[in-house]
């Protein structure tokens, strides 16, 4: 066989010899394994990711009768991102009539639970419009964000200015106090949501500020079950393990700080969360069957402690999609069906 | 994006039987081959017949669950989702909403 054509992780094509391909596969699951102290992938593993990178076919798939559920982070506003002038409604309608979606989301532009709660009313009532016009499940979804609550965006001092003060005990509880104050807020925008009749809360992008954010997210939805029984928590994650911004926080135990999909989950099942989405960082400096190794490694452990489901996450930059706005079709199906088949999937 | 995924390993949404699926993850939390499982069963189709758009399409007009491209009459929206709870022995809240306005 002559030069493999494949890309790298900011998308950009790139050619490579089989042993080059078979050593960067081999590299990218050592990696993983090193870091998350989780085995490598079998050989016929490998041998099937190999497989799928030769294929000189354009687009691939899973086998019939491996489908999956796909759900969705900010689903609407994919449409304004694209400039597309539609209201969430209809770009709902679109999803799932047109682009095949098994599942639906509404969210605000801004995407994080604290700027909804002054305009709730107006999401509800959206919501609630939405719901009568569509068939698939509707999530309410957006993030914990708790970059909104620390100064200049929210109440508490800053922790990025008190950790070069050395303020180690000041950090720390800036971010308690805003973990706090997120979690109220999660818990009255996603309870007005429910009352309006979504069929589920979708917390994305838990943890982009660290095991605080974690920590806000598991809190949240530890309440909504209480307050809800039965409620649908869909708790997807930021990265691909735990920045220790506080250090000290716990949950049940356990230290959030450093873990990761494999012990991230097991935090999600204790909380209450339905399903669980995983993260594995795609490296825009390797090439993609190093990125899509190293990410099934990551979730195929996650994947086999779960007694949730696991839609992981697989957009730009993650789930060995490449980091960019317009992934390539030949990628983004190879990263999807390998996933789905390696790690056996509930969905992504 | 989304279309590389839905054509690479999604159940299709309601061009088949995904919407139903995943509300089977959603309500009871099963994992994907047992919310296959339960559908089939309820829709009285096989699992592989969940993905299909043909076989779905005439499932779901038969069932009078909503379908991608709905005749006159038929149900839509969440008239089709008062079916789909019906179908799939499972409550869906705004469905529920509406019983507890007393409007159905």
């Amino acid at each position: 066989m002559g030069k493999i054509t494949t890309r790298m992780g900011d998308g950009f094509p790139v050619e490579m010899s089989e042993s080059q391909l078979m050593g960067d596969l081999e590299e990218g699951t050592e990696n993983a394994a090193e870091c998350g102290e989780i085995p490598t992938l079998s050989k016929e593993e490998l041998q099937y990711l190999f497989g799928l990178f030769t294929a000189p076919y354009r687009v691939v798939g899973v086998e019939p009768g491996h489908e999956v559920v796909l759900s969705y982070d900010g689903a609407p506003l994919k449409m304004m991102r694209t400039a597309i002038d539609v209201h969430r409604l209809q770009a709902s309608q679109i999803y799932e009539k047109l682009l095949g979606a098994d599942t639906l989301e509404l969210g605000h532009v801004d995407y994080s639970y604290k700027p909804v709660k002054p305009i709730v009313s107006m999401e509800q009532t959206v919501l609630e419009q939405v719901l009568m016009a569509t068939h698939a499940p509707l999530f309410y979804g957006a993030m914990p964000n708790l970059g909104l609550y620390t100064q200049p965006d929210g109440p508490f001092p800053n922790p990025s200015e008190l950790l070069a003060m050395g303020k180690i005990g000041d950090v720390q509880e800036s971010y308690e106090n805003a973990v706090e104050a997120a979690v109220k807020d999660i818990v009255f925008v996603a309870g007005a949501m429910v009352k309006s009749g979504a069929d589920g809360i979708n917390l994305d992008t838990v943890g982009a500020a660290g095991d605080a954010d974690f920590l806000a997210g598991l809190k949240a939805t530890e309440i909504l079950n209480e307050k809800y029984p039965g409620i649908c928590i869909e708790l997807g994650m930021a990265g691909e393990f735990v920045l220790g911004m506080h250090g000290d926080l716990t949950y049940q135990g356990e230290r959030l700080a450093g873990m990761y999909a494999h012990d991230q989950v097991r935090m999600a099942e204790k909380a209450g969360v339905t399903i669980f989405g995983p993260v594995a960082n795609v490296k825009t400096n390797s090439s993609c069957p190093w990125n899509l190794a190293r990410v099934i490694t990551f979730t195929k452990a996650c994947c086999e402690v779960a007694n949730i489901p696991v839609h992981a996450n697989m957009g730009m930059g993650v789930g060995g999609v490449p980091m960019t706005n317009h992934p390539p079709v030949d990628i983004t199906s190879r990263a999807s069906a390998a996933m789905v088949e390696i790690c056996r999937l509930d969905g992504l | 994006m989304a279309i590389s995924h839905a054509i690479a390993s999604g159940m299709g949404g309601m061009r088949a039987a995904g919407d139903l699926v995943a509300r089977m993850q959603m309500t009871r939390g099963m994992k994907i081959n047992d919310a296959k499982a339960y559908v089939a069963d309820k829709l009285s189709v096989s699992v592989s017949d969940l993905s299909d758009p043909v076989v779905m399409m005439e499932v779901r007009e038969d069932l009078d669950i909503g379908s991608l491209s709905p005749l006159p009459g038929c149900t839509k929206g969440i008239e089709a989702k008062i079916r789909i709870a019906k179908v799939l022995d499972i409550d869906i809240n705004c469905v529920q909403r509406l019983k507890g306005k007393g409007l159905i």
